[in-house]
């Protein structure tokens, strides 16, 4: 041990006293097994110590904001549908699950806390835990808690998320989960969501996090997709957190032979917050789409890190990321690809471009591709620049104003990525959302 | 209506043009042949009101008006239309989208009311038949994923809704098939009317089969060298544009 305090000891040891806490009073009823789950990331947590700039993964965010405050963890609260309906959520038409704070709202949820039908069954992980202990081998199946400080915080403290499971060959029609934090100055929440589709099975996917009102919290997230042979799931999480709150959400996914998984990220809100999403393609012809939007103002900092293991042959990987920052905001994107020398006929595709609105804004970006694997096909792309000049004199030359222009193309730079999401509610919603953002 | 004198233009510090006079009235064709690097979409595109380019002397005027003191929008809100060499691609932006919002801009210059989105399909309707394009590209983004031909045709499609006076084709002909050469042309002359005027910036004579010419200009190394009737351009197609590299010789009628 180091003779001085490790950095950030405060906070960690407010973390290991709210621990012994929580072990003592609320969560003293579990079973002995996620007892032992939680200890372990717990110890995990304390011996990794949250990330500094030194760390590779974290080289151009600092995470001191979070790490130098005590956060509480986040205790129950209620809010209204009226409220929820100002939220700015989009409608989908399907199943919906809402969180407040982390916990679980049957009130607020809709067509109620259980759907077993066809197949397919979306429920309160905490109930299920209650209810099922059967789940015990999907806890930590993807995400293990040893990878980071905060996916072990995850571990250990997590008491609710969304637990949905497609059986083999059924079809999800589009699953919503929500996030509100409220009342949740100082707290914290980890919220814990897993997802199983079973072979040749498809589901669509929505995670929403959204705030009622405007404090300082920090909502770090963990979800696990754990896909069968050939099923096909749509992720898309939406980060809209409080303008003064920070973000951690890690998405995990494990994708067999001819499994096809396309996630989205669509980040606008929280002070600090950096979107994991890390996928394995371990069977033959596996396939992920892998794309993002951040649009950062302000001084707003937006991180975000894939991270594509190509283990077996034949899979197709495609990333297409974009930011679009303007005031003094910073923007990071890294992404990795690691090819196994077994996989070959890999075919990897890599694109982050941003676009800078003002002097200020800045971004790094870092293409990491480690390839082991001779008879592959990799490209990767970064991009930082200005509005297209020949594009916007076409625009003017006839007659739209220099202004308007600019408009139309800094929208039609993030339309790009938004054309690309196959779940059509979703997809007219945040076009109509982004072009308000750029042209009201 | 325009009326170019002694018009000199640079790029990063490169003069392409050295003095152009040229004058076109309404309900004109008129022609710039030249070869290449001789300054045709310079030209074209100093008209047009591109930034990167400089007019270090001369004058332009536009119906008696300064036209070089006009931004590029209020230039196409008065009725000058410039039809690309290379149209830009623009993805995320709908040609409906796109074209919808042209047309109320140049609207609202007239003091007209702007159209709403399914009056303006109508109109999209009946213009498209012009340039044989299929509806459904409306809903695609501009020019993307487009053939060179397709481009140059959504070229004159925008011209056919915008209703220009004064539209200028730079190249437009260039990589075009037989066919597609057609359907342009034929789209240039169904606009054609004694209140509007159009120059065509060609390299080729082909296309003035097609768009018969009033006048035709022979522009070498940066200066008119050549003015002359239709015929002038089948004599240079006889026998190229070599006579006139030198930029020798004032131009007299054929």
């Amino acid at each position: 041990m180091p003779a001085s305090p490790p950095p950030h000891a405060i906070s960690r040891d407010a973390y290991r006293a709210d621990f012994e806490r929580l072990r003592a009073s609320e969560l003293r009823t579990e079973p002995e097994w996620l007892g032992r789950f939680r200890a372990e990331a717990m110890e995990s947590f304390e011996t990794l110590g949250f990330p500094t700039m030194k760390d590779e993964d974290w080289h151009f965010t600092s995470v001191a904001p979070i790490a130098d405050r005590v956060f509480h963890p986040a205790g129950v609260a209620s809010i209204s549908p009226e409220q929820v309906s100002k939220l700015g959520l989009p409608t989908l038409g399907g199943t919906s699950l809402v969180f407040v704070n982390g916990y679980f709202s049957p009130e607020l949820s809709s067509p109620g806390n259980e759907r077993a039908t066809a197949g397919v069954t979306v429920q309160s992980l905490a109930a299920a835990l209650r209810d099922a202990p059967d789940i015990q081998s999907a806890i930590g199946l993807a995400a293990t808690s040893t990878s980071s400080a905060f996916t072990a915080l995850n571990a250990a403290f997590f008491r609710d998320g969304a637990l949905i499971r497609i059986a083999a060959n059924a079809t999800a029609a589009p699953i919503h989960i929500v996030f509100i934090a409220a009342n949740s100055e100082g707290k914290v929440s980890h919220p814990r969501n897993i997802i199983i589709a079973g072979e040749q099975s498809q589901a669509t996917i929505v995670e929403s996090y959204v705030a009622a009102d405007d404090g300082t919290y920090f909502t770090n997230a963990v979800t696990e997709v754990i896909l069968g042979d050939g099923a096909r799931v749509s992720h898309y999480k939406l980060q809209s957190e409080g303008t003064s709150a920070f973000h951690v959400g890690t998405i995990q996914a494990r994708q067999p032979r001819s499994s096809y998984y396309e996630s989205f990220s669509f980040a606008t809100g929280a002070d600090l917050s950096r979107t994991n999403v890390y996928t394995v393609l371990e069977g033959d012809a596996a396939e992920c789409v892998l794309n993002g939007l951040y649009l950062a103002d302000g001084t707003q900092h937006m991180d975000h890190q894939t991270y594509v293991e190509h283990v077996a042959p034949n899979c197709p990987s495609h990333e297409l990321y974009k930011g679009i920052l303007d005031g003094r905001s910073h923007g990071v994107f890294n992404g990795k690809v690691y090819v196994h020398p077994e996989a070959q006929k890999t075919d990897g595709k890599q694109s982050n471009n941003n676009l800078l609105l003002s002097d200020h804004a800045r971004v790094d970006t870092k293409p990491q591709l480690e390839i082991f694997a001779d008879d592959v096909k990799c490209t990767h792309g970064a991009t930082v620049g200005r509005l297209d000049e020949t594009a916007l004199f076409y625009l003017r030359s006839r007659g739209l104003s220099n202004t308007v222009a600019r408009k139309l193309l800094t929208y039609a730079f993030a339309a790009d990525v938004l054309e690309r999401l196959s779940l059509a509610p979703l997809r007219d919603a945040l076009e109509a959302r982004v072009l308000e953002r750029f042209t009201g | 209506m325009l009326k170019i004198k002694n018009l000199h233009a640079s790029i990063a510090g490169k003069e392409i043009l050295k003095g152009i006079d040229l004058t076109v009235n309404a309900g004109e064709v008129h022609a710039v042949m030249g070869p290449n690097g001789s300054g045709k979409s310079t030209l074209a595109q100093v008209l047009a009101g591109h930034p990167a380019y400089e007019v270090t002397d001369g004058s332009v005027t536009y119906d008696g008006r300064d036209l070089l003191a006009m931004d590029p929008e209020v230039r196409a809100q008065e009725g000058i239309f410039l039809a690309f060499q290379y149209p830009v691609e623009i993805p995320g932006v709908t040609n409906a989208y796109f074209l919808r919002s042209a047309y109320n801009e140049i609207r609202k210059a007239k003091g007209l009311e702007e159209l709403d989105p399914l009056e303006f399909l109508d109109l999209m309707e009946e213009k498209m038949k012009l340039v044989d394009m299929d509806p459904a590209m409306l809903n695609r983004s501009v020019n993307t994923g487009f053939s060179g031909g397709e481009k140059k045709r959504n070229e004159i499609l925008q011209m056919a809704v915008l209703g220009p006076r004064l539209a200028i084709l730079d190249e437009t002909d260039s990589g075009l098939d037989i066919d597609a050469l057609r359907i342009v042309a034929e789209g240039v002359n169904k606009l054609r009317s004694p209140d509007n005027a159009t120059i065509l910036v060609t390299h080729y004579q082909r296309l003035l089969n097609h768009i018969v010419p009033d006048e035709v200009h022979v522009l070498a190394a940066g200066r008119i060298v050549r003015s002359g009737g239709k015929e002038l351009a089948l004599a240079l197609e006889e026998k190229g544009y070599e006579q006139f590299a030198a930029g020798a010789g004032a131009g007299a009628a054929a």
